[in-house]
């Protein structure tokens, strides 16, 4: 009986304990989205809130806005969710249908492999032979430009996005597939009939999930897009996404408004890339309840 | 396979596509090794000191990547110290005693933290420098300590996950047997559950000492530098590899200098791939034998 006692004594205390641990690591992520806030707030108070987003960015003339930012952030996913897509798709039906068995292993661990190579190795590989090629090959002043960003980007998040893709395509449940074989589908039938239909929410959530990658990149538009202030008009212009500003702007005058407008650009990384979270967490507990 | 007609274009598109994605990996892969290889000497990391006395830091490094290194090494032991035993916590929290609508909050607020871009979390870093700099010591500022934080709260999401999920991942009458036993909870955790999904706890520790040692966003604001010397203290700034890498690719004047980029590069992927591989050897069961001898 004396054990029991103790027994019910020690697990409130880890309880307590472990309790603590979780409630002190939730708390992190509330006080991220504060402190960027209050830092914030000179810009918000000088101003009208919306002209922090949809002025143009001219510090001598005292405007401090970061349209041109949140536009080239937006380009920039979107040019490489655009190519990464298509690829992401092929390549995980190579892997989950297509392919024979040895090769499909092969690109399988090869491509789980690629979610190992550091962000800043890409971006090293795209400075010294993508920029080259690009500036050559379509007189691009300088190759830093968007398009540069776009093509290394895209392969950064191929495979975390090929992965998701294939989790998906993978939980397709098997009575679907053979009773499409038995109604005589082919391979390719049964790919855009049955399997891309049922997997749908799960490549919306893949799709999600590498926006929010391609989003909250830096060290790869920090490198290639070139980090000119202005609002993109061409693939092939220099441009500063969100994250790069933050990077350049870091070591100005801390009272200054210049300042204050990189919290601003950390409020809307953290809004956008908290609001795919959500989404996708949505997306998912459905998923789950749907499932017998 | 038969491919007739209008499915012959999808058949090209899906080989198309995967030989393009192992390609272009492939070709970042090769472009680095084939321009780092010839960089790959002793002096690559020790430069014109003696290696042997540099290993030691008896002598110091203008040159090399050495204090890079162990820059690298000591900002990922301070976030693995920091993250592991935070997350080991909450993991075993959320796997075996939140229920409900609190689990539900709780695993939506690490999905967010998860997702916030690690620029943001530097940010983050470098703004609480400001305020500790203006409210508790004016000796306060970017340094290997805050890195080594920041990047903890970086990775502490995966780890959590990865806890947890080694946790609900074990069978029912794993669960059931101790207990049944007359174990109580917390001896069940400690003696049967925990040292069970040992495997998978370890690969999570190993994928997150990765995404430290690789993360660069958040050093750049938290205190890294371009010439620092080996770490001497943990409230000063440090060298570190990807750093290196960054700096070298912006403002790089020798083509000596952009040669050690491509060294460094070289092993920063090694490091990187290498740490990748042995979580994958562990997933696969290597882990228990080595812990338990069989």
């Amino acid at each position: 009986m004396k054990r029991r006692v103790d027994g019910l004594r020690s697990e409130k205390a880890v309880r307590m304990a472990l309790a603590t641990a979780v409630v002190t690591a939730a708390a992190l992520t509330g006080a991220i989205f504060l402190y960027m806030l209050v830092l914030a707030f000179p810009l918000f108070a000088h101003g009208h809130v919306f002209r922090v987003l949809i002025q143009d960015w001219a510090p001598l003339q005292g405007r401090y806005g970061i349209r041109p930012m949140i536009g080239a952030s937006l380009a920039l996913s979107f040019g490489a969710l655009a190519l990464a897509i298509p690829v992401s798709l092929g390549c995980a039906a190579f892997v989950s249908i297509w392919g024979r068995p040895k090769p499909a292993l092969f690109v399988r661990r090869f491509v789980q492999t690629m979610t190992g190579i550091p962000t800043v190795v890409y971006g090293f590989v795209g400075a010294f032979l993508v920029v080259p090629v690009v500036r050559d090959v379509f007189q691009a002043g300088s190759g830093r430009c968007l398009f540069s960003a776009i093509l290394v980007l895209s392969l950064m998040i191929s495979p975390t996005m090929v992965l998701f893709f294939i989790d998906a395509m993978e939980s397709v449940p098997k009575a679907y597939v053979l009773a499409a074989s038995a109604l005589g589908a082919g391979p390719a039938e049964k790919f855009l009939w049955v399997i891309l239909p049922c997997a749908r929410a799960g490549l919306i959530t893949g799709v999600l999930l590498a926006f929010g990658r391609a989003f909250g990149d830096t060290l790869i538009s920090l490198m290639l897009a070139g980090n000119a202030a202005v609002f993109p008009s061409s693939l092939f212009h220099s441009v500063r996404t969100l994250t790069a500003h933050i990077a350049l702007v870091i070591a100005a005058d801390f009272q200054s408004l210049e300042f204050a407008s990189i919290f601003a650009c950390g409020v809307v990384l953290y809004a956008v890339n908290a609001a795919i979270a959500l989404v996708a967490w949505n997306l998912r507990s459905r998923l789950l309840e749907n499932r017998p | 396979m038969k491919t007739t007609g209008r499915f012959f274009v999808l058949n090209i598109w899906v080989v198309g596509s995967a030989l393009a994605v192992v390609s272009g990996a492939g070709v970042v892969i090769g472009f680095v090794i084939w321009r780092g290889v010839p960089a790959l000497r002793p002096s690559l990391l020790f430069g014109s000191a003696p290696p042997w006395k540099a290993f030691w830091g008896h002598v110091p490094v203008f040159d090399g990547l050495w204090p890079a290194v162990l820059g690298t090494v000591s900002v990922v032991l301070l976030a693995v110290g920091f993250a592991v035993p935070l997350g080991l916590a909450a993991g075993i929290y959320l796997a075996e005693f939140a229920r409900g609508r609190t689990k539900q909050m709780l695993s939506v607020a690490f999905d967010i933290l998860a997702g916030i871009p690690s620029i943001v979390i530097g940010l983050f870093g470098f703004s609480l420098s400001l305020s500790l700099h203006r409210f508790v010591s004016p000796r306060i500022g970017p340094c290997l300590l805050l890195s080594g934080f920041c990047l903890g709260v970086l990775v502490l999401p995966y780890l959590i996950r990865a806890v947890q999920s080694a946790l609900e991942g074990l069978p029912l009458s794993l669960r059931l047997t101790a207990l049944s036993l007359g174990a109580h909870r917390i001896q069940n955790l400690r003696y049967v559950l925990l040292p069970s999904s040992l495997n998978a706890i370890a690969t999570g520790v190993i994928l997150a000492i990765g995404r430290c040692a690789e993360d660069t966003a958040v050093i750049l604001l938290t205190g890294a530098v371009a010439l620092a010397g080996k770490p001497r203290s943990l409230l000063e700034n440090f060298e570190a590899l990807p750093f290196y890498i960054y700096y070298v690719s912006s403002q790089y004047t020798s083509a000596e200098e952009l040669q050690r980029g491509f060294g460094a590069a070289i092993i920063l992927l090694t490091i990187s791939l290498g740490l990748y591989l042995i979580a994958l050897s562990i997933r696969h069961g290597i882990g228990r034998r080595v812990f338990y001898g069989r």
